[in-house]
């Protein structure tokens, strides 16, 4: 395996290694040259959206030290309070620890709940990210299927139907269709639990995954939906195409062009759209965790925010940052290695 | 064995039969499941942690000396008994016999030391350290006896020590674990969703009468109702949003009951600023405001009118609702007296959460018909604390007071709302260096009855305190004073 294999498998991209060992090296040269031109880009974005954090948060009104008193505090208790989370030091200084903290990837430890940031978001992404992961496969498994068949059949009547149920998709609000859903299948249909995640967590793996079936479908519909619409102009442009044409003439069938020819290159721009649509799948699944009670990060920095909880929302926010940022870093690597006709040009895409 | 005794026998027994299979009617290992808002932040009650900790902890894992119960008495509870000096200043209490922390050790008088200093401690968020402040010295002259000597009387001593958690002196930070002498330990707690305690076998006490509580945390009262309805929790602590309550009221698959809350809506008036410093214009804004719509359109039938800060719960409650009552032409006659014949304009710091947001609308819209104009502005919890808590920096401002006895914040005149009464500092103080209660209930329901006569601030009413549970769930709290929810006698049949 070579050296960008072996990069890609430690930051858990080893689904791409087959690929690039497949490979000729001039080819592998050019992707790593950006690969590495890339990983530059995506610190320099992580450190301006820490700086951002930072002045963002301390824009809000409030004092940090307030969730941790309540009415009948002292002045004294409230010095002290500040003292214990550093809101009586100047903005600079906190800067200065917030910054050199981050660089050793020490997110600190809660103010209010005095737990470790760091583990906290371990036992938070147990539930986020196996949301996004369900809620972005339901999505897939609609968009794909449907999408290509509302345009190979975009002249039937159910091409067009397709069409029109994917806008109303896009339409409705994500807490809304949860609402529905919670209504339909707890409350008339009993089911399926109205919210709430195990208390033992995915050691009790039955109860836990039979909670995260209803906020993955609510967030797979909604993200399904828009996803639908790329992959349909993404699936008519290619029916459109000479190559395409070409295919056919040769005498290829029409499943079979499509599946050679027509796949792969109606993927790439699907691709780029993939990359922000799983970044939109996990920010959707910060936001259905409110609806369905879930303990993962969104309620924690919902929280964390009223709290002014400092450690825990910059904390909760860098490591989000940091995911949306890979999942665009991996999106403009894969497209590279799909389409030849890309690599030699270093846009970024996200 | 006569046939007489036998008889007699046989007749005991099927009389005692029925009790036995009455008293079997329930689970003695069941699991409560209690859904609540009030997720505890962390699990250390002098550290910041939220109403949340005292609704999960107080009396369940920690128990205190004494015992603020739901009825709103305070009883012993780790004492056996206690004694107070001729001058009031020095309190003897011994210690009861064979009580044990969960981790083993037993309870000692160095153990009550520990856990008093805990909260007079300079680094304790309580919101007791006030209170106890009077208190000079701790002495353990053996391990069953703690003397506390005082700087001046302090008549609710055992009250306010019924806040205070008795923790193992062996325990150093109580954030995240525990160590108390409750009817219950931890058990499994995940951050963000809920908290388990277990029946502690070892508990000195009667055990309780189910084997597990799971108290479930919630944050939208929807999400809240919904699990009640799917029977994913047992009981919820206390309804927040009054809409939901007609899915609950008609059906027999659940129990509705409505407590005594101590939680008082208050429109309080920065009394330091013009023209809240005229008791002529406080007094017309009170008659300007009709209660009984205002608690009617928020909740129906439920909730209470109060005519002051003190609701029925507290020892030295009157009903004042007659002082300032709804009256709008004398409340325009009270502004003219006051200078303001064609009113006046000021702006309302309005919490962002309910039910702050309409109540503010309703006062703009009541306080129209007599030439006031309220601007309304609205602001967040953190903010409100900042702003009107601290810097003191307003006009008048809604906010929800959840404590019990607390009309004594209007004998401190740097409370928030600078209310400064010398008559009320004074009833206060000698309120707490009354040699009996009955001097203290006397002092207090005179500062009681002046504060209403000032019309200090618009009290708009008593939230209710509803609790609901599935129909096969009883025993628990209905009163929910200060946040307390004691699980150890509720039942659930099978």
């Amino acid at each position: 395996m070579n050296t960008l294999s072996t990069g890609l498998a430690a930051g858990g991209f080893a689904f791409l290694a087959p690929l690039l060992s497949a490979g000729q090296s001039a080819r592998n040269s050019i992707i790593l040259a950006y690969t590495i031109r890339r990983t530059l880009i995506l610190i320099a974005s992580l450190f301006i959206a820490a700086v951002v954090l930072f002045v963002l948060l301390r824009l809000l009104p409030g004092d940090p030290a307030n969730a941790l008193l309540g009415v009948g505090a002292t002045e004294q208790q409230i010095a002290a309070a500040r003292a214990q989370v550093g809101s009586d030091q100047p903005l600079y200084v906190q800067f200065g620890g917030f910054i050199g903290n981050l660089a050793r990837l020490d997110l600190g430890t809660s103010f209010v709940s005095r737990a470790s940031v760091l583990e906290e978001i371990g036992n938070r992404m147990a539930v986020t990210l196996p949301l996004t992961f369900f809620g972005f496969v339901v999505a897939l498994a609609l968009a794909i299927p449907l999408g290509i068949l509302a345009a190979v059949r975009s002249n039937k009547w159910y091409g067009a139907a397709i069409s029109v149920i994917s806008q109303l998709g896009i339409a409705i609000p994500v807490f809304w269709v949860g609402i529905l859903l919670v209504t339909l299948f707890s409350i008339n249909l009993r089911w399926l639990p109205s919210g709430g995640f195990s208390l033992k967590g995915w050691a009790n793996f039955g109860e836990a995954i039979t909670g995260m079936i209803l906020p993955s479908l609510t967030i797979g519909l909604v993200m399904g939906a828009s996803l639908l619409r790329y992959v349909r102009a993404a699936t008519l442009d290619v029916l459109g195409s000479d190559f395409l044409r070409t295919a056919r003439a040769l005498g290829a069938s029409f499943p079979e062009a499509l599946i050679r020819h027509g796949m792969r290159n109606g993927a790439v721009p699907v691709i780029s759209i993939l990359g922000i649509e799983l970044a939109s799948t996990f920010l959707g699944a910060v936001v259905i965790e409110r609806v369905f009670s879930l303990p993962g990060l969104g309620s924690m920095l919902l929280l964390a925010i009223q709290q002014r909880d400092y450690p825990n929302v910059q904390g909760v926010l860098f490591i989000s940052t940091l995911l949306v940022l890979l999942i665009g870093f991996a999106a403009d690597i894969a497209q590279r290695l799909i389409d030849p006709r890309l690599r030699g040009r270093g846009r970024v895409l996200a | 064995m006569t046939t007489k005794t036998l008889l007699l026998a046989a007749l005991l027994a099927g009389v005692a039969l029925p009790a036995s299979v009455l008293a079997q009617d329930f689970d003695p290992n069941a699991s409560i499941r209690i859904g609540s808002l009030y997720e505890p932040q962390n699990l250390d009650n002098t550290a910041g942690a939220g109403q949340g900790i005292n609704e999960a902890f107080n009396g369940n894992v920690y128990e205190a000396l004494f015992q603020l119960t739901d009825a709103g008495s305070v009883e012993p509870k780790l004492v056996e008994s206690y004694e107070a000096s001729e001058d009031g200043l020095t309190y003897t209490f011994t210690l009861k016999d064979g009580v044990t922390f969960h981790s083993g050790d037993p309870l000692t008088s160095a153990d009550v030391k520990y856990s008093i200093e805990r909260v007079t401690a300079e680094a304790s968020k309580s919101s007791r350290k006030r209170s106890l402040s009077t208190i000079t010295g701790i002495e353990t002259p053996d391990d069953k006896t703690v003397v506390i000597t005082l700087s001046a009387r302090s008549i609710s001593l055992p009250y306010n020590l019924s806040y205070v958690w008795i923790v193992n002196d062996a325990a150093a930070d109580i954030t995240a674990v525990e160590d108390g002498t409750g009817p219950y330990l931890l058990g499994e707690w995940r951050r963000g969703s809920a908290l388990a305690l277990e029946r502690y076998d070892g508990y000195w006490g009667e055990a309780p009468t189910n084997g597990e509580v799971v108290y479930t945390y919630f944050t939208d009262a929807t999400a809240l109702n919904n699990a009640l309805l799917t029977n994913a929790v047992d009981v919820i602590t206390s309804v927040q949003s009054p809409d939901s309550l007609a899915q609950f009221t008609g059906n027999p698959a659940f129990t509705v009951t409505e407590g005594a809350s101590t939680t008082k809506e208050l429109l309080a008036y920065n009394d330091r600023v013009a023209p809240f410093d005229n008791v002529k214009v406080r007094k017309a804004l009170a008659r300007a405001t009709d209660k009984a719509r205002l608690l009617n359109s928020i909740w129906g039938d439920y909730g209470t009118l109060i005519g002051s800060f003190v609701p029925p719960t507290d020892p030295w409650y009157v009903d004042l609702t007659g002082v300032d009552a709804y009256d709008v032409e004398s409340a325009k006659a009270l502004l003219a007296e006051a200078g303001y014949p064609d009113g006046f304009e000021f702006t309302l710091d309005t919490p962002d959460y309910d039910p702050h947001p309409i109540v503010a609308q309703f006062l703009q819209s009541e306080y129209a018909k007599i030439g006031v104009k309220v601007n309304i502005n609205i602001i967040t919890a953190n903010e409100w604390y900042t702003k009107i808590y601290q810097e003191k920096n307003f006009e008048a401002t809604l906010q929800e007071h959840v404590n019990h006895r607390d009309i004594v914040f209007y004998g401190n005149p740097d409370f928030y709302w600078g209310y400064n009464n010398p008559d009320v500092v004074k009833l206060v103080a000698d309120a707490e260096s009354a040699g009996s209660e009955a001097e203290q209930v006397e002092k207090l329901t005179e500062a009681n009855k002046i504060i209403a006569e000032d019309a200090a601030g618009n009290w708009l009413y008593l939230y209710p305190q509803i609790v609901v549970s599935a129909a096969n769930v009883t025993g628990y709290p209905i009163n929910g004073l200060n946040s307390q929810f004691f699980a150890y006698d509720i039942q659930k049949s099978e």
